[in-house]
């Protein structure tokens, strides 16, 4: 008897509290790499995304908004779970985030069965917005990022280059949109590597590289990985062999770049975003920024959250408020606005990020290395959609 | 016969509580249905350790190779059309169990530190494979497109993770009843016997190589079960199944609550996942900080005395519920 009258009374609990949300309340489950090796990327956007709620209040379309942080340490596994259980115990209207592209990928079901607006701040695999139409990213991608410094080379004569790329989603991306424009431009690729994603070692790759003896050394890595590959390109010598280090601007992360030291200097790369970018937006956005975090320099991770957010807002206003997922994607859909990194819009089909990708070279300035912009691509789609 | 059967596998009344508790959490708390989930499964995947190490005595840094096979096994049949629970999970345990009974042999040979160096090596084997046949695995994007049937054809899996941690909770303690069985028949004494000094054993006539083999082979089956669990249930499996990491934690469940009775690796996992993700709650950013010098606390400190304690505790609770008198 007592059992179960114990048993009737947790059901009864259990009821209770599944129910009543207040309706004013707008949360945002924010999921990122807080821990780990991907710690970097998860600090970045969590300082972007709290400077926006700072700047911009904490209401949008007439609703307050509520952020949850959670760490999901980078394991997939650990992110969707974490996604299920704020959409089920916390009911958010958004989920946020995503530093690596299997954490997006994994929660991508979640988002299309709960209806839920699923905003990618960091991944950057072109397929991760195909797999569920409640995906918008603010981020970028491997194949928009890596199109204009394959031009360069083409264009700069380059006639031989490696490649060199983490072995996952976004690393083959590079991979092969790097091979397909420069050897459509008339170059070679004599060897194409991948490293392991996890606990990599680059020496014995970056010997490979050097005895292949090429104008330019082609790498993609994710954010933070960048100053282990430099260390070891000057160890090995392929610096001074001659051998320019060229990139999507993963591997010059301004997070990083500073204490790189001058090994990093003439590196060109290619990306959407750089500390440096000459622009009253992003002066007035990296001054905040290192105001808000003592001294931290923004990243091009940084600006993903930040724009996150402003979609986030801007999908509330336009929805007056309303918080169902498919108006909030539709809003989304179309919209353009002025980000520190210059004009950026979300393709209306794609729900991908339409952005200006800048060709940049590090340089010192002040006495800090910086990526210096001096060429633009303008408005570029992501094209590894384009061609379907 | 049958009967007998029944009254040997039947728990006391101690036991009934520990389980009653077990089921009523779900009830008790509907919105930690997924972190109960996770619980279960790393209960069961302790388990497995124990029968190893608590009973064999044969000590294991790369357990998480059986995990991450039945895993990949679980996604893979699901992905490719066979999406049936239950049938999922007996195939991934028999994939698990033939690579334990393959791998025991190299298990047999050598001291404690040639095991731990052995097991190890072996998941590292088994995560670079991975890794490598990335056409099959999906690499370190994860195997995607695992999509399962209803549970009996009648349970969906749900988002809040009613029939995730129902059918967990329901797996974790058929297969623990079996294993208690297991260690209470003359097998199970005799690989006790072989824990405590192999060469008597072998002496009075204990076919000791052969207990070996079939006791890595059951854990091995048993870490697939767990394996296969989390893969149907998150409906996602990463290489991170297979990382040293799943092989180190889950020794320290053990170690945390106490192996060789089989509860241990039960209590151990729900202490370690609720510490893990009230911290991770608390602090994302310094967690692991915290839980290192929890574990270190407890271990140093007497997780012994601790465990002692709440036995001694629920020795006194029991009996008065029973109303047994004191032995």
């Amino acid at each position: 008897m007592l059992r179960r009258s114990f048993v009737l009374g947790s059901v009864l609990a259990a009821l209770m509290s599944g129910g009543a949300v207040a309706q004013d309340v707008v949360k945002i489950g924010l999921i990122l790499p807080m821990t780990g090796p991907f710690a970097s990327t998860g600090r970045q956007i969590e300082a972007a995304v709290k400077l926006y709620m700072a700047q911009h209040g904490t209401t949008a379309g007439g609703k307050k908004i509520e952020l949850i942080v959670k760490d999901d340490t980078g394991v997939a596994d650990v992110t969707r779970r974490l996604a299920q259980e704020l959409v089920v115990n916390d009911k958010v209207t958004f989920l946020a985030g995503f530093g690596l592209t299997p954490t997006a990928l994994a929660t991508a079901p979640i988002a299309t069965q709960a209806k839920v607006p699923q905003i990618v701040m960091a991944a950057g695999t072109s397929v991760i917005t195909e797999r569920s139409p409640f995906i918008v990213r603010t981020s970028f991608t491997l194949p928009q990022n890596t199109l204009p410094i394959a031009d360069w080379a083409v264009r700069n004569g380059l006639k031989k280059v490696v490649t060199l790329v983490s072995d996952f989603g976004p690393g083959l991306d590079a991979e092969k949109t790097f091979t397909e424009v420069f050897t459509k431009g008339g170059g070679t690729v004599p060897e194409k590597l991948r490293v392991p994603l996890r606990n990599p070692d680059f020496a014995p790759f970056l010997q490979r590289a050097a005895d292949a003896k090429p104008d330019a050394l082609f790498v993609f890595v994710p954010s933070g990985a960048g100053s282990a590959v430099m260390k070891q390109f000057a160890e090995r010598g392929l610096d001074k062999a001659g051998i320019t280090l060229i990139g999507p601007g993963d591997v010059t992360d301004d997070d990083i770049l500073n204490d790189m030291g001058d090994v990093a200097l003439g590196t060109i790369t290619s990306m959407h975003y750089s500390a440096a970018h000459n622009s009253p937006e992003n002066k007035t956005y990296v001054a905040a920024f290192r105001k808000a975090t003592n001294g931290m320099r923004p990243n091009f991770m940084s600006v993903g959250g930040w724009d996150g957010m402003h979609l986030i807002y801007q999908a509330l206003a336009k929805t007056g408020g309303n918080t169902d997922g498919t108006a909030l994607v539709n809003a989304m859909k179309g919209m353009q606005w002025m980000s520190p990194r210059g004009p950026i819009s979300i393709d209306p089909e794609t729900r991908d990020i339409v952005q200006n990708v800048y060709v940049r070279k590090v340089e010192r300035v002040d006495g800090e290395l910086y990526n210096v912009e001096f060429a633009t691509f303008e408005a570029v789609r992501d094209p590894g959609k384009e061609k379907k | 016969m049958a009967a007998d059967w029944v009254r040997r596998i039947a728990v006391n009344h101690r036991e009934w509580v520990f389980w009653i508790v077990a089921i009523a959490l779900p009830l008790l708390f509907p919105g930690k249905l997924l972190l109960i989930n996770e619980i279960a499964i790393l209960a069961l995947f302790a388990l497995s350790l124990d029968l190893l190490l608590g009973y064999a005595g044969i000590i294991s840094l790369g357990h998480a190779a059986f995990f991450g096979v039945g895993a990949y096994a679980a996604g893979l049949l699901a992905k490719h059309g066979l999406a049936e629970p239950l049938v999922g999970l007996l195939l991934s345990a028999a994939a698990a169990a033939v690579l334990g009974f393959l791998t025991s042999f190299l298990v047999l040979r050598g001291s404690d530190l040639t095991r731990l160096m052995v097991t190890m090596g072996i998941g590292l084997m088994l995560l670079e494979l991975a890794n490598r046949f990335d056409t099959i695995t999906g690499g370190a994007d994860g195997l995607q497109g695992v999509v399962m049937a209803p549970l009996l054809g009648l349970f969906a899996f749900d988002l809040a993770g009613r029939t995730a941690c129902a059918y967990s909770m329901a797996i974790l303690l058929v297969l623990f009843l079996l294993a208690r069985r297991l260690v209470r028949s003359p097998f199970g004494l005799s690989l006790r016997a072989v824990k405590a000094n192999r060469l008597r054993a072998v002496s009075v006539g204990v076919p000791a190589d052969t207990r070996l083999v079939t006791i890595y082979t059951i854990a091995a089956a048993y870490a697939g079960a767990a394996g296969a669990l989390l893969a149907q249930t998150t409906q996602f499996v990463s290489l991170d199944v297979l990382d040293f990491h799943r092989s180190a934690d889950v020794l320290l469940v053990l170690v945390l609550g106490g192996s060789g009775y089989l509860y241990g690796g039960l209590i151990g996992a729900a202490i370690f996942k609720v510490m893990q993700d009230w911290l991770a709650a608390q602090t994302p950013q310094y967690w692991q900080f915290w839980i290192g010098l929890l574990l270190v606390v407890i271990v140093l400190a007497g997780r012994e005395r601790v465990a002692v304690a709440i036995r001694r505790r629920w020795t006194a609770l029991t009996r008065r519920f029973a109303g047994e008198p004191t032995p």
